[in-house]
């Protein structure tokens, strides 16, 4: 990388002080702590934690958590896509208000997500009671916890999509229309593919956030172990009843695929800037 | 357009047919999915937090247990607020101005906080600076520890809020500075720093909404002592687990609206400044 002014040894040692506190920073706030986790975890061997994970209440956490993300991500892609269309390519009144409702999820807490959810669909909520009488329990049951997953994976899609379609324009969706497209195809011929990367990484940030979700399924889990708990849930339970094995086996399994977010995210925002 | 290209019109502007149904369908399908899984919830706490009166509303974000969660996030907010203005804005610096090995490695770990599940974030917090921390520094169930757990989810909001501007940013303008003699002290101040103040806003705000509602990375490490660590979101869930939704509902309607004011104000300013920055 050229720079232009030549470094003075005044400048290199203000350059290099700043580094320091840069990475010293990261150090104590990101990397020690996850390292810390990783070592403590595995230092009576792979036996303790492994048989943890594998516990029946460990499975479950792990098949309801993707059970959740499973339901959630591409309900919230589709519904993703759709608005950003509608956002970008249409023009109505009350667009303005669409928009900025879109970005609620990003501006409430969990915890009031989990509380609202409770209101309308809890045993003294608005049709709480009304569900129950048709056998259909929201609150304290799976259907609760999908529910918290989408609110709070909604935004990812729609925030990462419509940039890229406000930057490609529509004389290609123009294009292919005057050559007799029909609608469906030039969505998916010409649409889709020029904005598959901005899609790809709106849903990679959306998994990450349904996958960890924390506070809002906790107000609706009602944490029956066993039951009702995803692998966050199922991790501070273990913490609360002093097995730190557990918490941590499963707090790797957590960050492990939070890693594996982590090189989609890269992979994805260079494939994008790319294009 | 010059005038020799007269000969050739534009292509006529057809109208495209929007696929999902026509534009309608569309836009009514969205409309629906906000309402069914976003509004109607949130109108549910609206309704709740007022079903006794303003009073009653009044009353329960004044009781004094609520005042001090309040209080107790607006400063540890204010206070992760300010650092991250600082560091956010050197490790911007760092990763666009400096060069050194692994800084491609470093500039990923930047998003590990938006990628770690918060419990998680939590838990590994609590191993460093916890009980049986191996530095010594336990923080566990203190004040300090909230700031802590705020700086790990919040991290990235500012770095990344900098990080293209510094990109984009004429350098020529610093160098012209420096060749007049600026110190370069003078120079980040006069010159850099104008230019980032909008995204440093930016980042900011988004860092200060996601710390007034923050709870998973908060509820290992705070032990959530009533007038000592507990935070509003905290209260709001004991609130909840105690039968209380009245209460709880209408702290989170004064949480919602501050925040929701934040981001509006925020999209006003960027309105602002980019118009300002155009015209």
């Amino acid at each position: 990388m050229p720079t232009a002014s030549p470094p003075t040894s005044e400048g290199r040692a203000q350059r290099y002080g700043l580094r320091v506190v840069a990475l010293g920073y990261l150090a104590l706030l990101l990397v020690i702590p996850v390292a810390i986790i990783f070592v403590r975890t595995f230092e009576d061997g792979l036996g303790p934690p492994l048989e943890a994970i594998t516990s029946p209440d460990g499975q479950h956490a792990f098949w309801l958590t993707l059970v959740c993300v499973g339901i959630a991500v591409p309900l919230n892609t589709v519904f993703g896509i759709l608005a950003a269309l509608v956002l970008v390519r249409q023009k109505f009144r009350g667009k303005m208000i669409l928009n900025t409702i879109i970005d609620l999820p990003f501006a409430i807490s969990p915890v009031v997500i989990g509380l609202a959810l409770l209101l309308v669909y809890g045993r003294n909520g608005w049709i709480g009671q009304d569900l129950l009488d048709a056998g259909i329990q929201v609150i304290f049951s799976t259907p609760g916890m999908v529910l918290a997953t989408i609110f709070v994976s909604l935004p990812f899609v729609v925030r990462e999509t419509m940039p890229v379609l406000q930057e490609i324009g529509d004389e290609q969706e123009q294009a292919a229309s005057t050559l007799g497209a029909n609608a469906w195809q030039t969505f998916w011929r010409v649409t889709l593919p020029a904005i598959r990367w901005g899609v790809a990484y709106g849903v990679v940030l959306a998994t990450a956030r349904a996958l960890g979700e924390y506070g809002a399924v906790s107000v609706v889990a009602g944490r029956i172990s066993g039951e009702t708990e995803t692998l966050p849930l199922f991790v501070e339970n273990e913490f609360t009843n002093f097995n730190l094995a557990g918490a941590y086996a499963a707090a790797i399994v957590l960050a492990l695929l939070a890693l594996v977010v982590l090189f989609g995210m890269n992979i994805f925002k260079r494939k994008e800037s790319d294009a | 357009m010059a005038a020799n290209d007269a000969t050739v019109a534009p292509p006529p502007r057809v109208s495209i047919r929007f696929p999902f149904g026509g534009e309608l369908l569309s836009r009514g399908v969205v409309t629906l999915w906000l309402t069914v899984i976003v509004l109607i919830p949130l109108a549910a706490v609206l309704e709740h937090s007022l079903q006794d009166g303003l009073g009653e509303f009044w009353e329960a974000i004044t009781e004094p247990e609520s005042v001090a969660a309040i209080r107790l996030t607006l400063i540890s907010s204010l206070i992760i607020v300010a650092v991250n203005a600082t560091m956010g804005t050197l490790i911007a610096w760092v990763l666009v101005r400096d060069d050194f090995r692994g800084k491609g490695i470093v500039n990923s770990l930047i998003d590990l906080p938006f990628a770690l599940p918060t419990i998680v974030a939590g838990l590994t917090l609590l191993a460093l600076y916890g009980p049986n921390s191996p530095i010594g520094a336990n923080l566990a169930y203190t004040k300090a520890a909230i700031v802590l757990a705020l700086l790990f989810v919040t991290l990235p909001f500012v770095v990344r809020a900098v990080q293209p501007v510094l990109i984009e940013v004429d350098r020529e303008m610093e160098e012209a500075a420096a060749s007049l003699g600026a110190s370069r002290r003078r120079i980040f101040r006069s010159v850099l720093l104008p230019n980032l103040t909008p995204a440093i806003v930016a980042g900011c705000a988004l860092a200060f909404a996601r710390a007034l509602g923050e709870y998973g990375s908060l509820v290992l490490i705070t032990g959530n002592i009533p007038f000592e660590t507990q935070v509003a979101s905290v209260y709001i869930f004991g609130r909840i687990e105690s039968d209380a939704p009245t209460s709880a509902a209408a702290v989170s309607i004064f949480l919602l609206v501050l925040s929701v004011a934040l981001l509006f104000a925020l999209n006003l300013v960027a309105k602002w400044s980019s118009r300002h920055a155009n015209g």
